[in-house]
């Protein structure tokens, strides 16, 4: 099989300080990939770069074969809104606040040539049906939502064109604990059944134990240790790792 | 002081200076190329005020030869009062002839309508724009709605068309209806009313938009294909009030409301005066 | 039978000739000269000459007396007369050290090479109205000694490395008035901008960030008045010739400093040149200018409108804002029209 991402040697750096170096991995088609780390580990910085919204200093990202370092502009921003999506960890930042639920998730549609206004609303329905949110809330604007309502629909507004790949930053973090749980599910059961490749950040290993297939710990903007999630977080190999383990098994 | 004293007779041919007219023949060639594409271009200050047809005046005085005979019309009337205006300057600055017939004219200048009468081959009709940047209200950053139509990004104008639906039951933007040039850029048609839209596609005519205060200018050559936004169920209707004018009969023009006495009595009349006068007089 | 409203034209001859007559005002009064303007009313020539961007008292005085007194009107005027002005050629930049002033204080050193020169400021005056104006009164004389050719430092060049150096540079700025506006903008750009901006709304913006919409703690490092010479560099001749002179106001703030781990603590400076005696715009401008700093000096974009430059440099301008508000009296008929027409129809629909 084909790697859908090859990364290859992704270096960022910030003046004299690094941001992430030396990060090379492959992603298959159906595979979640999570990169944990505390703050300033760099894994918020290689996601910028993979997702296209920082130039990395060196290496490349293939997607689909194409470098989407070096390709032009045009065509990264179309990448972003057919066979990319990205959920950001502020809901505020991924949807249009002053925009009804219904037109948030019609935006993609409409990017990408949909012109029938009972189709691009049926299909809305549908997406706001399968990320629990009432049909009847659709004319309705995000910001008379909850926080946890909020990342629903902004990731109902990022599948709803069947990307191939859905780069998401924390899509958990800032939202109660409760809330947490249910959107993890719902993350969890959307993976599985659309069969999604994704890269996670997160600090959060409960996240990663329960969507990521393989797991990237960062330290420094170095990996220190990668390998299938089970054994990552059930046999960590560095000492890093192992503090981190240990941190959160002791709560 | 006497020695600088300006009268118009020492003013260049309609106003303008050559090397300014030749900048902005400059930038109309490249509007012309590249239809819908909003040229920026260096906008003098004219004696008249932004947002009075200062674009329009520019492109019109680079446009000026001294054979032309010129038209110029504000809400459809050759008679409203900016209209009077700005003839009156070109008059006064070039010293060409002016004519109330729309067939006569070889340059119009327009603010907010497009004559009744089929325009053709060799004429050129200008457009006085306020705002040029359709996807303004939408996105307020120049540097932002720059970058959404350098790289096709128009779904933002289709959430706006879908959000009127959602809402209103049908899409609520009555003047300044968005089109799409040729299949590439979305463009404002300036504030024509949308039953003008048609008429912007297929034109034999040249048309010319002049926005002054955002300097920008961009261009609709002769027999550009020119699209309303719109949704398949949810087409572009090109409406108007559902009358007859009410001095000429026609049913099939564009029409002010006007209301004639305290009870509130209205009538309705062509806008366009010319189109009018010519069916009274047929 | 309707007719059609006609008669525009002599609407519009008819609004003139009242115009004219309202602004004479009583015949009964002697008419104002524009000498009295310029020599009486010089704060509004100043206003007038720095916003209309051209250095001519008299005809601000004309633009002042012909706009009935309304300054934006007035500058109006000047910028249409000044864009039909053939482009001779550019001075060379002008060395405001060289000023001979009127006006100089320092906020950051009690006394400087130079010396405080308070110069022609209400700044001390008890705002009481003086009655004795309303009568035709004695010309007031001020006492004055012996000029002395003084050279007069700015003040921020004694703080050394402690203030961020400018870059120096003989490359020709761009023309704010012979070409569009594009952004980003340098910086030569912003402050041609600010200097022709509306003085209410650089004020305004200027207060601003004095309340925390981007604070940068500013001290007036320098501000002076006076006047320098314009010279003109003469190709036939190979070198440059004095033309003229004009007065001038600058401003230099003295600013929060910035600094790392790496770099010393500096100050940061913003800068205000205005003509006239138009003081109270070029602090203004000066701040400003140093809020639109804030990428080049690294600091945080805060959100406040004294930082954008993108939302600054297209509202500085009070006569592409007073045409565009302005504009709105015009006929708008045909777009009203349309929208009445969807209104009716929506709430058919609604029905």
């Amino acid at each position: 099989m084909q790697p859908l991402l090859q990364v290859k040697d992704i270096r960022k750096t910030y003046g004299p300080r690094i941001g992430c170096t030396d990060v090379s991995f492959d992603l298959y088609p159906g595979e979640v990939m999570g990169i944990v780390g505390e703050s300033g580990s760099g894994k918020s910085t290689l996601l910028s770069c993979l997702a296209g919204h920082a130039q990395p200093d060196t290496g490349a990202v293939i997607f689909d074969g194409r470098d989407t370092v070096t390709m032009p502009e045009p065509e990264r921003r179309m990448l972003a809104r057919t066979d990319w999506a990205y959920v950001h960890q502020n809901p505020r930042d991924g949807l249009r606040m002053g925009v009804s639920a219904g037109g948030n998730v019609g935006e993609r549609l409409m990017a990408v040539g949909a012109r029938n206004y009972g189709t691009i609303r049926d299909t809305a329905t549908d997406w706001l049906g399968r990320v629990e949110i009432n049909a009847d809330r659709i004319d309705d604007r995000p910001s008379q939502f909850s926080g946890g309502m909020q990342q629903r629909l902004q990731i109902a507004r990022n599948l709803v064109t069947g990307p191939r790949l859905v780069f998401m930053d924390e899509p958990t973090g800032g939202l109660d604990v409760s809330v947490q749980a249910r959107l993890l599910d719902l993350l969890r059961g959307l993976v599985r059944r659309m069969g999604l490749s994704a890269i996670i950040v997160t600090h959060d290993l409960a996240v990663v134990r329960l969507l990521a297939d393989r797991l990237m710990v960062m330290k420094g903007g170095h990996v220190v240790e990668q390998g299938l999630t089970d054994q990552v977080l059930d046999d960590p190999q560095h000492a890093y790792t192992q503090l981190l383990v240990s941190s959160v098994l002791q709560v | 002081m006497n020695a600088r004293q300006k009268n118009t007779t020492e003013y260049n041919f309609a106003y303008l200076d050559e090397d300014t007219k030749r900048m902005i023949r400059r930038a109309l060639l490249k509007a012309v190329a590249i239809p819908g594409y909003q040229v920026p271009f260096a906008s003098r200050e004219m004696p008249m005020p932004y947002g009075w047809g200062t674009g329009g005046v520019q492109v019109t005085a680079a446009c000026l030869t001294p054979d032309d005979v010129l038209k110029v019309i504000d809400q459809g009337a050759d008679d409203t009062t900016n209209a009077v205006s700005i003839r009156k300057f070109f008059q006064r600055t070039a010293d060409v002839a002016v004519t109330e017939a729309t067939q006569d004219a070889t340059i119009i200048q327009t603010r907010h309508r497009i004559p009744e009468a089929a325009l053709t081959e060799g004429q050129i009709l200008v457009f006085q724009v306020p705002i040029p940047e359709p996807l303004r209200f939408l996105e307020p950053r120049e540097t932002e709605t720059r970058k959404m139509h350098e790289l096709e990004e128009y779904g933002l104008m289709h959430v706006k068309l879908y959000e009127d639906i959602a809402k209103h039951g049908q899409i609520a933007t009555a003047y300044a209806y968005p089109v799409k040039v040729e299949g590439r850029y979305v463009m404002d048609p300036s504030p024509i009313p949308k039953f003008d839209n048609p008429k912007l596609s297929g034109n034999p005519a040249l048309m010319l938009f002049g926005a002054g205060r955002e300097q920008r200018i961009y261009a609709l050559p002769p027999h550009t294909n020119v699209v309303s936004l719109d949704f398949e169920d949810h087409p572009f209707e090109a409406s108007k009030a559902n009358h007859n004018c009410d001095i000429c009969g026609a049913g099939d023009t564009y029409l002010d409301e006007v209301i004639t006495d305290d009870q509130g009595s209205r009538m309705f009349v062509c806008s366009d005066t010319d189109h009018c006068r010519i069916r009274q007089e047929a | 039978m309707y007719v059609a409203v006609k008669g525009g034209e002599r609407a519009i001859e008819n609004a003139h000739a009242y115009l004219g007559e309202q602004r004479r005002g009583d015949p009964g009064v002697a008419e104002l000269g524009t000498d009295q303007i310029e020599q009486q009313l010089s704060l509004a020539v100043n206003r007038v000459m720095a916003e209309g961007s051209l250095y001519d008292p008299a005809l601000a005085a004309l633009a002042i007396k012909q706009s009935r007194g309304d300054l934006i009107e007035a500058i109006f005027l000047i910028r249409a007369y000044r864009t039909t002005l053939p482009r001779l050629g550019a001075s060379i930049p002008v060395d405001t050290a060289r000023m001979e002033c009127i006006r100089r204080v320092s906020a950051t050193f009690k006394d400087v090479p130079g010396g405080q020169i308070l110069g022609p400021t209400f700044d001390y005056t008890h705002r009481l109205l003086d009655f004795a104006l309303m009568a035709e009164g004695e010309a007031p004389v001020a006492p004055r000694k012996p000029a002395e050719p003084a050279h007069v430092p700015h003040v921020t060049g004694f703080l050394g490395d402690l203030i961020q150096p400018e870059d120096s540079s003989d490359t020709e700025p761009r023309d704010l008035t012979r070409e569009p506006l594009e952004l980003p903008a340098d910086r030569a750009l912003r402050l041609q901008s600010l200097t022709r901006g509306d003085e209410g709304f650089i004020l305004g913006l200027a207060y601003s960030t004095q309340r925390g919409y981007a604070r940068n703690h500013a001290f007036v490092g320098e501000l002076r008045i006076g006047t320098v010479a314009v010279e003109m560099d003469i190709p036939e001749l190979g070198f440059s010739v004095e033309i003229g002179e004009v007065e001038l106001t600058e401003c230099e703030t003295v600013n929060q400093f910035k600094g790392s781990k790496t770099e010393p603590p500096q100050f940061t400076r913003g800068y205000g040149l205005t003509f006239g005696q138009t003081e109270r715009k070029a602090i203004s401008m000066a701040l400003v200018d140093r809020a639109l700093r804030w990428r080049e000096l690294g600091e945080d974009y805060v959100g406040a409108p004294a930082q954008d430059e993108e939302f600054v440099l297209s509202h500085a301008d009070n006569i592409q804002a007073t045409g565009f508000l302005e504009h709105i009296k015009l006929p708008h008929y045909v777009d009203f029209q349309s929208e009445l027409e969807l209104v009716r129809r929506m709430r058919e629909a609604a029905e």
